[in-house]
């Protein structure tokens, strides 16, 4: 069951990407992106982090997706970017793509031959709370002041300028 | 179980593809949600690995990565913005220039 599960969301997500990258309409585009992330969620889900898989639904797929959506919106571009027409920049993207799989292979050779993932140990909300709150607090109240920086800056730099 | 090595390899495939699609594709907002891509990759060898050494830290460093991009989500799509607004374009070959 767990494989068969894991099977359709890897598949599927993949396949989202995919249709990302070969389809031209950026509407499309953000809706194969919510497939995959919630496909991705599913995937927290099995790995034991019922948590970050509901924050990854929530955050991903709902709030950072509707704001690319909105810009989408108010961008408007009306015909959809053609693929890119020289040759070459596909090929040197395949390439680097090539080298990248071949680097990532050998630095995660150590890793993929560690024992099966343990019996499912699901970590609470609570555990994740109290680590948060305890080990990692700093971290966190740093986090605050930057997603505070990151709200006034994007309001700044799209808001009009004022006649004077 | 699984083994988590499926999952490496998953997160693998998917970050190369991401990369990929932000070499391959040509406006901005495509762009961006290919680096959207790489990092959910990366969030997932977090917690899979996480979940391998049964500690709970990964997913902390997961929970962080995703706040940290809902901040770069909004900071980068108004700057797409901008550059519609001045430019009338989003095509990546279009802006080549640093100072409009």
């Amino acid at each position: 069951m767990a494989y068969f599960l894991f099977f359709l969301l890897a598949i599927l997500s993949v396949g989202s990407v995919l249709g990302m990258i070969i389809s031209k309409n950026q509407a499309y585009n953000a809706l194969y992106l919510i497939l995959a992330f919630a496909c991705l969620g599913g995937l927290f889900g099995i790995l034991g982090a019922p948590f970050l898989a509901v924050i990854q639904i929530i955050i991903y797929a709902g709030a950072i997706m509707v704001l690319f959506i909105f810009v989408i919106m108010m961008v408007n571009i009306r015909e959809g970017i053609p693929a890119e027409k020289k040759k070459w920049t596909l090929y040197v993207a395949l390439g680097l793509a090539a080298v990248l799989v071949l680097e990532l292979v050998l630095s995660l050779k150590g890793a993929f031959s560690l024992p099966g993932a343990a019996v499912a140990e699901k970590a609470s909300p609570t555990e994740l709370g109290r680590l948060l709150f305890t080990k990692y607090l700093y971290p966190f109240e740093i986090t605050s002041i930057l997603i505070i920086a990151a709200l006034v800056g994007a309001i700044v730099l799209v808001k009009r300028k004022e006649k004077e | 179980m699984i083994p988590v090595s499926y999952f490496l390899i998953l997160s693998l495939i998917l970050f190369v593809m991401g990369a990929v699609a932000f070499f391959v594709k040509r406006d901005l907002i495509t762009m961006f949600m290919a680096v959207e891509i790489m990092l959910n990759a990366a969030n997932l060898a977090f917690i899979a690995l996480a979940k391998t050494a049964n500690s709970i830290d990964g997913q902390i460093i997961v929970f962080f990565i995703i706040t940290v991009a809902a901040a770069e989500a909004a900071v980068g799509l108004a700057i797409i913005l901008l550059i519609f607004r001045q430019k009338k374009t989003i095509k990546s070959e279009d802006i080549k220039l640093m100072k409009g």
